[in-house]
């Protein structure tokens, strides 16, 4: 039986302006996932050309969780959002010149060549690098949260894993953790329903992920992943609720994983009818109709949004391919940190 | 100066630090209220509050993680583990997430981890491990080792002030055991700088922690043999002291490697091998380990003396070393 509550769909327009939204802002997001679906797909391209070393991937059907998260996010939050997350970097400001650079080892990626793929982020913008193993950030987002009660700063972490990753410790311990000491964190959930190969029903008996979050003392929503509006809404209210202090929400977000785990995984354990079904309900084509229905975006500010993010990735992808590959003779520095690099703006 | 224990030594630096630095706070399983299970932070939550002074529930991982967070946020913490062993609960997230992230994202994680180590006290497999070298093979980790008071305060405060995750080895056999002169002012002991803890003439020994100790009554054995023990104390594996090993290693000829923990691996092999790299032309002899053996920590105390170096054993090992 499903305890956590299940969000509603957001439908008109005048609900989504008592969310906080206006016109500009519902265009500025449509930018931002028309942005991150182009970088993923440009990445495809680079990866095909063989400029991409290992593996390449993408979050594709991930763009409205995504994008709708880091939208309700406040420029002093912070967050730890993973391999399918690409639009949380879009709407933090990260430059896609930089992207591409990272997905091609060049020195200029945000790791300059030390890690890969979507192992990057820029401290500055308020994003800590993923790693590998996962749920492995869920601490860290806790530990950020930490600081800013301990500090007494009304600012919020936003830690990101998905459904497969739930079964691992370190969820558990850093929602035990936030739970006991009602810290300024909201913990989201992106539900893919395919952790790799494995369907939801061998990752967890429960009806949603979400539904552990009273076990933790805190709120648990289901929202619908390719609703960015319904997304939108429900990270704001759970993160203005942790900012005055009413602890953390787990929001799971039920998405869509249109294409295999990486680049080199066909996906064909997928039945058939549920790539179908979620090509009907792909996220970036919902958010567009809803727009031209809703809120009349004409064909002239679609084609201009278009125009503008091709131009962008255009010159994102001329700039990256000049970026050099790594000095081989700097491979051994940067393994300690020195006290100048303390110098950001979170130590000060 | 105040003649302080080795624990008191401990607390007084973290004390000092967190007196002095409002970005220093303590988080571990029951060093509020209670103090922490040996009471190095005893009447530290009434000074500076719940809220400095963190009662985390029984999850290591969540205890280090947060750490590193608080850490990327600003903040200089300090993790208490109950005991050394139990930071194998952290293991993964401190060599996955903590010792790469400023090398792979330029992201400096300013963490200090206090770590309860070693044996001599009958506390078994799961209480008296001494899991240094297995933290000084992952890059980007650093492994803090004191053997006397004065080093464990100036170490420690180092360790804080450090912009990395410092993984700080206190070894609980030393806790009351050892007294000794501390300063009452701030002060730090770099890391990476060992401390000739004797000098002499005919052998070196290179040991660290509570070794260091053993080393010293087994030096004083000798003196009446008419050999001169040189003893170094690492005082920190990683970043260790190369060129004051190599140096004593030239000055002697000879060298034995002492170490608690088991001998396989352990951090010896390293010391040895570079030795026989470096300083192979200037040795009389080959370089010999006294380490424990490659077993768990057994738990009944004639076990548990004869896995653990003892003084007998290190003065049957510098006479080979003498005679050879």
């Amino acid at each position: 039986m499903a305890i956590a509550r299940e969000a509603e769909p957001v439908g008109s327009f005048s609900e989504v302006r008592e969310a906080g939204l206006d016109r500009e802002d519902l265009l500025g997001i449509y930018r931002s996932m028309v942005m991150t679906r182009g970088i993923e797909e440009r990445g495809h391209i680079l990866y095909r050309q063989g400029k991409i070393p290992g593996s390449f991937y993408t979050g594709r059907g991930n763009e409205a969780a995504s994008v709708g998260i880091a939208t309700a996010m406040g420029s002093e939050d912070v967050g730890t959002p993973l391999h399918r997350d690409m639009g949380v970097h879009v709407v933090r400001g990260v430059e896609p010149w930089r992207i591409f650079a990272q997905y091609m080892g060049r020195a200029d990626g945000p790791t300059r060549g030390r890690d890969g793929n979507v192992h990057m982020a820029d401290v500055n913008l308020g994003l800590i690098a993923m790693v590998s193993h996962l749920p492995a950030m869920l601490p860290v987002a806790v530990g950020c949260a930490l600081a800013f009660r301990i500090r007494d700063e009304r600012r919020v972490s936003v830690g990101w894993f998905g459904e497969g990753a739930s079964a691992r410790g370190d969820c558990h311990e850093a929602m035990t953790l936030a739970g006991v000491r009602k810290l300024p964190v909201v913990f989201v959930c992106d539900n893919n329903q395919w952790a790799y190969s494995t369907p939801t029903h061998l990752e967890f008996a429960t009806d949603h992920v979400a539904d552990r979050a009273e076990a933790y003392g805190f709120e648990g929503i289901v929202v619908d992943g390719t609703d960015v509006l319904a997304v939108y809404r429900e990270a704001k209210r759970a993160i203005e609720k942790a900012r005055e202090g009413r602890g953390p929400t787990l929001i799971e977000s039920v998405t869509l994983r249109m294409e295999g785990h990486a680049v080199h995984d066909d996906a064909f354990y997928v039945p058939k009818e549920m790539m179908e079904r979620w090509a009907e309900s792909d996220p970036l084509e919902r958010f567009r109709t809803w727009l031209r229905v809703n809120a009349e975006m004409t064909d002239s500010e679609e084609d201009e949004i278009s125009a503008e993010v091709k131009r962008a990735l255009n010159e994102a992808l001329r700039r990256a391919e000049e970026s050099p590959l790594p000095d081989v003779s700097t491979l051994t520095e940067g393994v300690y940190a020195s006290a100048e690099d303390l110098d950001t703006p979170h130590h000060k | 100066m105040a003649e302080l224990t080795y624990l008191q030594a401990i607390s007084d630096g973290l004390r000092t630090e967190m007196r002095r630095d409002k970005r220093v706070f303590v988080i571990g399983e029951d060093v509020g209220v209670y103090g922490g299970a040996f009471k190095v932070t005893l009447g530290f939550q009434e000074e500076f509050g719940h809220w400095r002074v963190l009662d985390a529930p029984l999850a290591e991982t969540a205890i280090v993680g947060a750490c590193t967070g608080a850490a990327i946020m600003g903040m200089r913490p300090v993790a208490e583990m109950q005991f050394a062993d139990f930071i194998s609960c952290a293991w993964d997230h401190l060599v996955t997430v903590a010792a790469k992230q400023r090398y792979r994202a330029g992201t400096p994680v300013p963490i200090t981890v206090r770590l309860p180590s070693g044996g001599g006290f009958s506390g078994g497999p799961f209480h008296s491990q001494n899991p240094e070298s297995s933290f000084a093979h992952i890059p980007g980790l650093k492994c803090v080792c004191p053997a006397t008071p004065e080093d464990a305060k100036g170490l420690l405060i180092s360790a804080i002030e450090d912009p990395n995750p410092v993984l700080y080895f206190e070894h609980k056999h030393l806790y009351r055991r050892i007294k000794g002169e501390v300063p009452e002012e701030r002060y730090t002991i770099p890391l990476g700088k060992a401390r000739t803890h004797r000098e002499g003439d005919d052998i070196s020994l290179i040991t660290w922690g509570a070794m260091v100790h053993t080393a010293d009554e087994a030096a004083q054995q000798l003196d009446s043999d008419g050999v001169s023990v040189e003893i170094i104390d690492l005082r920190t594996v990683m970043p260790w002291d190369k060129a004051a090993v190599l140096e004593s290693a030239r000055k002697t000829s000879k060298v034995l490697v002492l170490h608690e923990d088991t001998r396989t691996g352990g951090f010896g092999a390293e010391i040895a091998a570079t030795i026989a790299e470096e300083a192979f032309e200037d040795l009389d002899g080959p370089v010999k380990r006294i380490a424990a053996p490659d077993t768990p920590v057994p738990f009944s105390p004639p076990l548990e003396k004869a896995f653990i170096p003892q003084v007998d054993g290190v003065v049957a090992g510098l006479r080979d070393l003498a005679e050879y």
